[in-house]
């Protein structure tokens, strides 16, 4: 965008005022990259002490002891995993039932309401999430889907002699119902990007099915899909991310144990649980405060991952 | 992840402006421990319907207390732990304790009344790190002859967020049980081998509620407030006692205070008819080199004025005063506060 204009318009004169326009316009698209480069560098800045303490053994160490000050961060990163992967096994299907519906079989005056409910829980504030899975979730999981979850799925052999699937104590609390919070949260996210994806499908192809005789299920699975599988995939992995970094919900849900779960019901940790539990005592300068930081960096990094993963498909879809 | 920092980056930010903000001339500002929050605000209050400064207390937590006070920031710093003695002494700081809170444990034993239950610290300990893992285990029915307690899984509750209640009852929990000292250790938070973390002590008396076969641990005063049951502990001298205040007070009377350093006198398993074994101070701490030396004055005020006034507030609260020979020993710690030479205590 250099200023010598084109000679055939060359009477036209830059005006001072295009210019600033034009680099106050740069700065505000700096003004993002900065502040995201900023604020990996801090966090990893103060992170180091940690990484130099433990090195890249941090990353996959499974014992965290504020006593001893040996601190390994594979409990935690389990636990975010796990939690965020099972709630999107939760969510997808139902998020993908909810947007096929609401885009295809739904009558068109129930349309507008059932959107706009899907919309007001995605605005229902997080803690709200918390005390409802703490306080009527968690009792109910541990009275009745935990103990039948243990009798029918006991056939299930462990993973060597410390992971017993759905093996364990009924506290209600821990990883699954977690998952469960977690699934309902990202529920709408999943549910929205995926009717906007269907929405885009070309009328003319779905049109072409049906006119080919095809029933609803064979135009959804042999045109519809193939044509946004791409950016479907992406509408799943934006609410991954949601789910990465979820905090207060799963402060209330997950049992809040930093040690390696030994059964899908186990209480565990995620790594914004542990941040949040641990930062409000975590004195400056201390190895206490470096781990906790180092942490937050680990997840920045998972949760750029997904997002970065979820644009590249989303992108590939438009340009194919 | 954005919006959690950005979220917590604001907490940070309001968290400051509000410590900075109100403070006015005459407004003595404290942060600290969240456990003894209650009461610092309440005996504010009073003291300034009595005419005395206002107090502006921020409860940010034991660590945020000691880094602030460390900062200068604050009038007074207010840590549930005492702090290290080389630290105090590092920061030019006078640190004594101004209330006294005990921890009490809470159990729901479907069918069996949670008072009749009788545990010494080794069982409880044994507990806490997995050891002990029924309900109808030996060791706790050999303690319980009477009571026909269920074949159920022991369910311990704790602490998810850094506290200093919990800081309390590991410390009690290693020093009478050798195997919790060496599994677990004690700390503001530990590496618990077993059970769950809910936050808050509201958040661990409703899940010991929830669960069958659940124990956890909450401050007395949060227990009694929410009219919950705690179990009978065995004490120093082997007696099982039930939480009551003069159990507290007969523990905090006994503690060692001629030898305790910087006044961290502990109280934890002191012998005794009634004295409960799980008993701890709460720590003021003040600069021995303020900027401005009126103000740490009315520290001194105010909380002078507490002591002498307080009792009632404290029984609401559900606290327990310091022992009226510890006020006396506090107050000869503040006659040491001399800086450029004026003694700060007698106020006159």
């Amino acid at each position: 965008m250099n200023t010598p204009a084109t000679p055939a318009i060359g009477t036209r004169k830059i005006h001072p005022a295009d210019t600033t326009f034009r680099l106050s316009l740069h700065a505000a698209g700096a003004v993002v990259v900065i502040v995201l480069l900023s604020i990996l560098a801090i966090m990893f800045m103060g992170g180091k002490l940690a990484f130099d303490t433990f090195g890249l053994g941090f990353i996959w160490g499974t014992e965290w002891n504020p006593v001893t000050q040996i601190y390994g961060a594979l409990p935690a990163i389990t636990g975010t995993l796990v939690t965020a992967i099972l709630a999107l096994c939760i969510a997808w299907p139902i998020g993908f039932g909810i947007a096929f519906f609401l885009t295809e079989t739904c009558p068109e005056k129930l349309r507008t309401p059932l959107g706009v409910a899907i919309e007001l829980l995605a605005a229902v504030p997080s803690i709200v999430y918390g005390m409802w899975g703490f306080f009527v979730l968690a009792p109910f999981m541990s009275e009745y889907v935990q103990p039948w979850l243990t009798s029918t799925f006991i056939w299930i052999p462990p993973i060597g002699d410390s992971f017993f699937w759905f093996t364990a104590p009924p506290i209600g609390v821990g990883m699954l119902t977690a998952a469960l919070i977690l699934a309902v949260m990202i529920l709408p996210f999943i549910a929205a990007t995926t009717r906007d994806v269907l929405l885009s499908t070309p009328q003319l192809l779905k049109d072409g099915a049906y006119a080919m005789g095809a029933t609803r299920w064979e135009a959804l699975t042999g045109v519809v899909i193939p044509a946004v599988r791409g950016s479907l995939f992406g509408a799943v992995f934006l609410g991954l991310g949601r789910a990465l970094g979820e905090t207060m919900a799963v402060v209330f849900v997950i049992g809040n144990a930093i040690r390696m779960p030994d059964s899908l019901m186990a209480p565990s940790a995620t790594i914004a649980s542990v941040v949040a539990n641990n930062f409000p005592e975590a004195e400056p300068g201390t190895l206490d405060l470096a781990v906790l930081l180092a942490l937050g960096f680990i997840l920045f990094v998972v949760s750029f991952g997904v997002l970065a993963v979820a644009r590249f498909l989303l992108r590939q879809e438009r340009m194919s | 992840m954005l919006i959690q920092l950005a979220r917590s980056l604001v907490t940070a930010l309001a968290a400051t402006v509000l410590v900075i903000a109100p403070a006015l001339a005459q407004d003595i500002t404290g942060a600290g421990a969240t456990f003894p929050a209650p009461i610092y605000s309440s005996w504010g209050e009073d003291y300034a319907k009595a005419g005395g400064s206002r107090l502006n207390y921020q409860a940010l937590g034991s660590g945020a207390g000691v880094t602030q006070i460390i900062n200068r920031t604050v009038d007074f710093g207010a840590s549930d732990s005492p702090v290290a003695p080389e630290r105090l002494e590092k920061e030019q700081l006078l640190q004594f304790p101004a209330v006294i809170g005990a921890v009490v444990v809470i159990v729901n034993v479907p069918g069996v009344d949670g008072t009749k239950i009788k545990l010494t610290g080794d069982v409880l300990g044994e507990i806490y790190v997995g050891r002990i893992r029924l309900w109808d285990d030996p060791k706790i029915t050999a303690l319980n002859p009477a009571l026909k307690l269920p074949k159920i899984p022991i369910s311990p509750a704790y602490r998810a967020d850094s506290s200093g209640t919990t800081s309390i009852f590991t410390k009690y929990l290693s020093s009478v049980s050798p195997l919790f000292k060496e599994r677990t250790g004690a700390g503001n938070s530990v590496a618990w081998r077993t059970g769950l973390g809910a936050p808050g002590n509201a958040g661990v008396a409703a899940a010991v509620k929830n669960i069958k076969g659940g124990i956890g641990y909450v401050e007395f005063a949060y227990a009694a407030e929410n009219g919950m049951q705690a179990l009978q502990l065995a004490n120093g001298s082997g007696k099982f006692v039930t939480p009551t205040v003069p159990g507290f007070l007969q523990a905090a009377e006994q503690a060692d205070w001629d030898n305790a350093k910087n006044m961290a006198a502990t109280m934890l398993n002191m012998p005794g008819d009634n004295s409960w074994p799980i008993v701890s101070a709460t720590y003021i701490l003040v600069p021995r080199n303020p900027k401005d030396p009126a103000r740490t004055q009315s520290v001194l005020k105010y909380v002078d004025w507490s002591f002498r006034n307080g009792a009632a507030t404290a029984d609401r609260l559900h606290y327990i005063m310091l022992p009226a020979a510890v006020q006396d020993r506090v107050r000869a710690q503040w006659a040491t506060l001399a800086p450029a030479g004026k003694p700060l205590w007698p106020a006159n």
